[in-house]
């Protein structure tokens, strides 16, 4: 009723290129982007704004990273919080001793460092599978906190190993308010959502999950092994360390290696997996999910009054949290966006059943 | 039974090739002039080495001994890559298709080797990119009408059926346009009705397209009908080669196939 | 002996009796691989799991080894919990979600280790000897050498267990290939309940060793991480390759820190095992010992 349901034929290629095929879809999709850009910043809390909104979006873009790695083309990499710091520290180093650059160019720069240390760091990859090169990407993760927590030089030998990181302006407006903030990050989610999704849908794309369905046949067809392989990690690379910088400069605004510690590692896998492993779609879901939970887990008690410790509570939500990662690997192993293009195919077909 | 004989260039020559691994020898002075445009069958019974010589060929497998020759290859020496570059496909014993993907996606990757766009171009993905994707789906919709796969060509293959993803590993390689096409075992697992089906592919294809066919093949009724001449390995040697007809009076092909009386 | 060698010697056998402890967690994950193929994330959180409900029922008054008892039965309902709650619900995933669904259970067993008993630190008393042995002029702990002994007893007594049972039998066809072994008759449920128990009181001696060594508490979990590099290095389907693991990557570890740690900064304990066995895993892509997966086409 709301869709559609018989079959539109596509008349032309570029019809195929569209991102969203279905004109209802379209419909929904404009007003979601009108939401976020002239409703929510007004209607959302400062609070809202700046602990839920901009950490969901810089965390996206680390999630997208991951997905087209892991999800993509099937490398297993849990040093995507290494990746973050990478690009965090590199920006900070050209935005303290480099001032000529504008600083917002210093985070697409760190990015590339981080990239250029995806591509060194990924090399295990040709070698190793799965597990192996799992803990292979470990060895990245806890080198790379040792690295920025011993070597001074990173945070410009200041005395503390935590500095606050300069304010920064975007075309001529200082991104110094959470209204702002969201809006930048915003405009670089949009941007880097859509290189992702023209990135999936390429023939690069196709190689990478080709790698990942069967590695022996895709090298058997001639495509370069290599190729593959440290594309995903130096692009998946560059997505972290691009979230590494805002995370340091628009949410923080200050920078040290904790926030980029095998938790945060372990925190954005989580969004990929519960969100939809392979899907741009999923890593924003997972990112919502992973972001959100926390925090209305925190809520409950003090909502429903029980008289709990804080000790208790933490315990408590460190076990409801398992308890939701074992959960939905068992019932949606494909991640929240598998039930919700369900629930869009019925939605199409209502009030007709779908028979699939 | 095929009425015209081939007697085009060699375009594949394997001489003497021995293969072992570990104590095995999994071909032993194995030789075979395959010609251009021909369809030429590898029979024997199983373990007798048909997929591995299909591998040496191919470049996945380098022999213990003797030589690879791809007429038209750029280096003398076979690997997988190079292979792949001078016009050589294949398809597998086993499906060796990207699970995930679709069919039309699955069928795109068969021209990867074609596609030059390079990251930076695909990601902005206008101009240069677009045309060339464009180019190439206009490519592989051919193939999609030709093996009349127009009904599962979004679907991901993983839940397809048998039959229909042997026939899209087929297009996949015949998307890359190549030259020669290996075929392991493509009726395997068939009725009879798609047996025919794939054998009309692959005539239609070998007349109008040139293409040569390589097949490995446990339907001797197939095989007889399909390939202009067959080569009869047996525990890694060649025991026989020659048109159909003079392969199946041939003693020792009997007796390999049905045991000696003792 | 010269000084500079006898403290090099004192340095490489510490390390090699720590590297002995990293084995017993590398035991109990290369024991669940090889019978469920799920790589355990929540080791460490058992390890410590194990330790906590072991202290925490003794300092209630019950002697030891009743406690040693009862927690190995605890041990054993856990391993049912897992069997039935998540083993066999998660049977045909792929790697990463059975790994995800680990590191669930492992954030569940901490939480509620830390709700029943408490987050204070214990310390343990099991009656192992502590002190020095002099061997002539060098110094040997006591402790790390009986817990090496203790290690040494566990690999024979699981060898025999392997080797010579029936149940060991049927574990090993469950790690070869669960589809033959459940056509032959094989409950893989039972070898699954078996196996998880094992290691449970694998995991109850390894916290054991550890709580007694550095104290029960939270920090115990990350044995976990730090065993990673030795079953990668031996592979994740051996158990001598784990002992060797562990008795490589102990005295490297501890042999870099104290000679080159001081030039670099110090605390370089954290990456050096990865990069160990990282470049044994470039040489050996499956480990020591593993096996390595064939590619058929």
């Amino acid at each position: 009723m709301f869709y559609r349901a018989a079959r539109r034929l596509p008349t032309s290629y570029s019809s195929q290129f569209l991102i969203i095929k279905r004109p209802e879809d379209r419909i929904l999709a404009a007003l979601a982007v009108g939401v976020a850009i002239f409703l929510l910043p007004h209607i959302a809390s400062t609070y809202a704004l700046s602990t839920l909104l901009v950490p969901f979006l810089i965390f996206s873009i680390s999630a997208i990273g991951l997905n087209l790695l892991m999800g993509y083309a099937g490398q297993a990499s849990l040093g995507s919080g290494a990746f973050m710091a990478v690009g965090a520290y590199a920006s900070y180093k050209l935005a303290t001793n480099v001032p000529h650059i504008p600083i917002v160019l210093d985070f697409f720069i760190g990015g590339v460092a981080a990239a250029a240390v995806g591509i060194v760091f990924g090399l295990p990859s040709l070698r190793m599978r799965a597990f192996y090169l799992a803990i292979a990407t470990l060895a990245v993760q806890f080198f790379i906190e040792w690295l920025f927590s011993k070597v001074s030089w990173f945070w410009n030998d200041h005395a503390s190993g935590v500095v606050s990181t300069p304010a920064f302006s975007f075309l001529g407006v200082p991104i110094d308010t959470p209204i702002k903030g969201y809006y930048f990050s915003l405009a670089v989610v949009a941007l880097m959502t859509l290189l992702a999704v023209n990135l999936t849908r390429s023939h690069i794309g196709r190689q990478w999950m080709a790698v990942r369905d069967n590695e022996t046949a895709a090298q058997l067809m001639g495509i370069s092994i290599t190729k593959a392989k440290l594309s995903a990690f130096a692009i998946s690379s560059f997505y972290c360390g691009v979230a590494g910088s805002l995370w340091a400069f628009v949410f923080l605004k200050s920078l040290g290696i904790t926030s980029y510690s095998i938790d945060t590692s372990f925190k954005i896998m989580f969004m990929i997996i519960i969100g939809g492993i392979g899907t741009i779609m999923g890593s924003f879901i997972g990112a919502a999910f992973v972001l959100i939970v926390p925090i209305l887990l925190n809520m409950i008690p003090a909502t429903m009054s029980l008289p709990l410790s804080t000790g208790v509570l933490a315990c408590l939500e460190q076990i409801i949290f398992g308890v939701f990662i074992v959960y939905f690997v068992i019932v949606e192993p494909q991640g929240i966006v598998r039930s919700v293009r369900n629930l869009h195919q019925k939605l199409v077909a209502w009030p007709l059943t779908v028979n699939r | 039974m095929r009425n015209i004989s081939p007697t085009g260039a060699d375009t594949i020559i394997v001489d003497d090739v021995s293969l072992r691994f570990g104590g095995v020898m999994a071909l032993t002075g194995v030789s075979v002039k395959v010609r251009e445009g021909e369809i030429f069958a590898i029979i024997g019974p199983n373990g007798a080495g048909k997929t591995s010589l299909l591998n040496c060929i191919n470049g996945f497998y380098r022999p213990t001994s003797g030589s690879v020759a791809l007429v038209g290859a750029d280096k003398p020496s076979i690997s997988v890559s190079s292979a792949a570059r001078s016009g050589l496909a294949r398809t597998f014993q086993n499906l060796a298709l990207f699970r995930g993907l679709s069919t039309v996606e699955n069928l795109l990757l068969g021209r990867n080797l074609k596609m030059k766009t390079n990251l930076l171009q695909v990601a902005m993905f206008v101009g240069a990119a677009r045309r060339e994707e464009i180019e190439h789906r206009a490519a592989v919709e051919e193939i999609v009408h030709f093996l009349q796969l127009q009904a599962v060509r979004d679907e991901p293959v993983g839940q397809l059926p048998y039959g229909i993803q042997k026939r899209i590993e087929f297009g996949r390689a015949l998307a890359s346009e190549p030259r020669v096409i290996l075929l392991d075992e493509p009726m395997a697992g068939m009725n009879q009705h798609e047996k025919a089906e794939m054998s009309g592919f692959i005539r239609s294809v070998n007349d109008k397209m040139k293409v040569t066919f390589v097949l490995i093949e446990h339907d001797i009724g197939v095989v007889m009908g399909l390939s202009d001449r067959i080569a009869v390995l047996d525990h890694g040697e060649k025991i026989a080669e020659g048109t159909p007809s003079e392969v199946s009076a041939n003693p020792s092909v009997i007796s390999a196939y049905l045991g000696v009386e003792h | 002996m010269s000084l500079d060698l006898q403290f090099f010697f004192e340095v490489l056998i510490s390390g090699l009796l720590t590297g002995v402890l990293y084995s017993l967690v590398a035991i109990g994950f290369v024991l669940i691989y090889k019978a469920s193929g799920v790589f355990n994330f929540a080791q460490g959180a058992m390890v410590l799991f194990a330790a906590m409900t072991l202290v925490g029922i003794s300092d209630l008054g019950v002697n030891i080894a009743v406690s040693a008892l009862l927690t190995i039965v605890v041990m054993v309902v856990l391993a049912y919990c897992v069997e039935f709650f998540i083993l066999r619900r998660i049977v045909n995933q792929s790697q990463i979600s059975l790994f995800m669904v680990t590191i669930g259970l492992s954030y569940i067993l901490l939480g509620l280790g830390q709700l029943v008993w408490g987050a204070e630190v214990h310390s343990l008393d099991v009656g192992l000897p502590v002190g020095q042995f002099v061997v002539g002029d060098m110094f040997i702990n006591q402790f790390d050498l009986s817990v090496a002994a203790i290690c040494g007893l566990i690999v024979l007594a699981l060898a025999y267990f392997f080797q010579r049972t029936r149940v060991g039998l049927s574990l090993r066809a469950v790690a070869d290939d669960h589809q033959a072994a459940i056509s032959i008759g094989v409950s893989i449920r039972n070898v699954w309940i078996i196996v998880w128990s094992v290691a449970g009181v694998v995991c109850l001696v390894t916290g054991t060793v550890w709580g007694a060594k550095l104290g029960v508490q939270p920090a115990l979990n990350l044995v976990a991480l730090k065993a990673m590099p030795v079953i990668v290095l031996g592979g994740l389907t051996s158990i001598p390759g784990a002992i060797v693991g562990g008795l490589i990557i102990g005295p490297a570890r501890k042999l870099f820190e104290v000679y080159f740690g001081s030039i670099i900064g110090g605390a370089t304990e954290s990456w050096v095992p990865y990069v160990v066995a990282i470049a044994f895993l470039l040489v050996r892509p499956a480990g020591l010992f593993g096996t390595q997966e064939l590619r058929r086409i």
